[in-house]
């Protein structure tokens, strides 16, 4: 029997509109097969694959997945680690071990570490089938946020506002001059002059509204110049950001910060003496752990 | 709430002036509320209802929470403005939460939230106006908004009243029609789109097997109809450029 496929690439389709009747086509995500025909079970765009057929959500909530760099809301000091809230249907817990490798007596005042309120970049590190979620700050990147604004954006866009190679990302940060963070969950933290932020924040406004629409990248571009009379190309390199939306050059700002400020706990300064580790602690020369002993006294005269 | 009155004139023409296959006019929108995960306005002739989704999020009371999958509940509620009538009372009420629970249940069979498990979807439905056929209006408002929240979900619910006056087969009643003193029966019917299974009916009134049979066919022809106004609704959503 002829195959016959009802829907063009980027239409939107609704639950139950018919994508293709016919056995040669094969539903993907966001599609099923009932009888002879394919069906959309969610509102989405459709992407066509040669045979396959899949929707891309337009909305919904940010469902966790590993490897994921999400920004958080620390929400509880537990006994042995934060409560985290990461803009989705479920807490995720980043445990003492993920947030540093000082040597943290039981007990010890876990909010000299991160207190109710303060803003992260972590990154999730497991998630079971019931969605228990661990995140870790230890990775290139990961820190308290301090100073700037997190704005919550529909997380299914986050792919088009981060754009193919962090290009979309680039060209507002390269217009704006402001730092722009991008989590996977739908959080954006950006910092610069208050001016910046409001084009910045207008431009990712734009991207959520219109990202469906093809032509994006120039409206965005022409966007930018309007606003802040600088012309940008997508460029399409990791100087200023790469997929994982964490860029070298922006890494050492944050390496920066941190040496200048000792109370902010990350991954980078525990990862300085994770070479050394706690079990050397009682060895006389271990350079490393004098050195975590001179950080730790530093702060605590703080 | 029909009262058999022996002294009822015959009901041969409907007051407004509509066919008996013929509904009221209907218009639907989604994305009304923007705080909203998902939301949608559905007006029939002058029912209309809000549906604003969301979720999933994290369950409360815990005890409700089901570690298999994600739960559906709905909140049916008419403001105290929405009509004339001693019905149109806001807050809780054996009547609102029958509804409301009709409405999860009419919902239930197509949304699949299997994969957040121990989180709820929250679906507040409100009437701003009220004339009859207020759960059907509810029920096509919350699917709208379900799958403007981004659910997976297989198919759209559509829900109508069929009925007969006099053994008159006719659909969508409006609140005249309800409360007239001749043999009325008033179905309200919910139905998966494509396939006519029935996720609800509930009745009101008298009837027999072959007008019912005959009131539930008219019902489906409704509800297909009824199902390309929602996805039209949710399609208009993204279609355009908002200036």
């Amino acid at each position: 029997m002829e195959s016959t496929i009802h829907v063009k690439e980027r239409d939107v389709v609704a639950p139950g509109s018919v994508l293709a009747t016919g056995m040669d086509y094969l539903p993907s995500k966001g599609t099923y097969r009932e009888n002879n025909q394919i069906l959309a079970n969610r509102l989405g765009i459709v992407q066509l694959d040669g045979k396959v057929i899949k929707t891309i959500p337009l909305s919904g909530r940010y469902l966790p997945k590993k490897d994921d760099v999400v920004i958080g809301k620390v929400t509880d000091v537990l006994l042995t680690g934060w409560r985290i809230e990461i803009n989705s249907p479920y807490e995720s817990v980043l445990t003492l071990k993920d947030a540093s490798s000082d040597f943290i007596q039981r007990g010890a005042d876990l909010t000299r570490y991160f207190e109710i309120g303060d803003w992260v970049v972590c990154q999730i590190v497991q998630v079971t089938s019931q969605n228990l979620i661990d995140v870790s700050m230890r990775g290139p990147g990961l820190r308290k946020l301090v100073g700037g604004q997190v704005k919550t954006v529909n997380a299914q866009k986050v792919p088009r506002i981060i754009g193919a190679r962090a290009s979309m990302l680039g060209m507002i940060k390269s217009a704006t001059g402001a730092n722009i963070i991008v989590g996977q969950n739908g959080r954006v933290w950006m910092s610069g002059t208050p001016a910046n932020e409001v084009v910045a924040l207008a431009a990712i406004a734009l991207i959520e509204r219109e990202s469906h629409i093809s032509g994006l990248t120039e409206r965005v571009q022409s966007f930018l110049k309007e606003k802040t009379g600088k012309s940008v190309q997508p460029v399409d390199d990791s100087q200023v950001g790469n997929s994982d939306n964490l860029s070298e050059q922006h890494t050492s700002v944050i390496r920066s910060q941190i040496q200048r400020d000792p109370s902010q706990l990350g991954g980078f300064r525990s990862q300085g003496f994770r070479k050394g580790g706690f079990q050397n602690t009682n060895a006389p020369n271990s350079q490393s752990s004098e050195n975590a002993t001179q950080q730790n006294k530093q702060e605590d005269s703080q | 709430m029909s009262r058999n009155d022996a002294n009822a004139k015959p009901y041969t023409e409907r007051a407004d002036g509509r066919s008996w296959t013929q509904t009221r006019p209907i218009s639907a929108r989604a994305g009304v509320i923007p705080q909203a995960d998902g939301s949608a306005l559905f007006t029939i002739g002058k029912s209309t209802a809000y549906a604003a989704v969301y979720g999933p999020r994290e369950i409360h009371p815990k005890f409700l929470a089901n570690p298999n999958t994600g739960v559906l509940r709905c909140s049916y509620n008419m403001q105290p403005f929405s009509g004339p009538g001693a019905r149109s009372r806001s807050g809780p009420s054996r009547r609102s939460k029958e509804i409301s629970l009709v409405t999860q249940r009419a919902l239930e069979p197509v949304v699949d939230l299997s994969e957040f498990p121990n989180t709820v979807v929250d679906v507040f439905i409100e009437f701003i106006e009220t004339d009859a056929g207020s759960r059907c209006a509810g029920i096509c408002a919350a699917a709208i908004a379900l799958a403007d929240a981004g659910i997976t979900m297989k198919d759209m619910v559509g829900a109508i009243a069929v009925g007969h006056v006099d053994g008159q087969t006719l659909v969508d009643l409006d609140g005249v029609e309800e409360h007239l003193g001749n043999e009325v029966a008033d179905i309200p019917v919910a139905m998966i789109a494509a396939t006519g299974e029935i996720t609800l009916l509930q009745m009101d009134g008298i009837t027999n097997t072959k007008t019912l049979l005959a009131a539930l066919g008219e019902a489906h022809s409704c509800i297909k109809e009824i199902a390309k106004v929602q996805r039209q609704a949710l399609l208009d959503r993204y279609s355009e450029v908002k200036q």
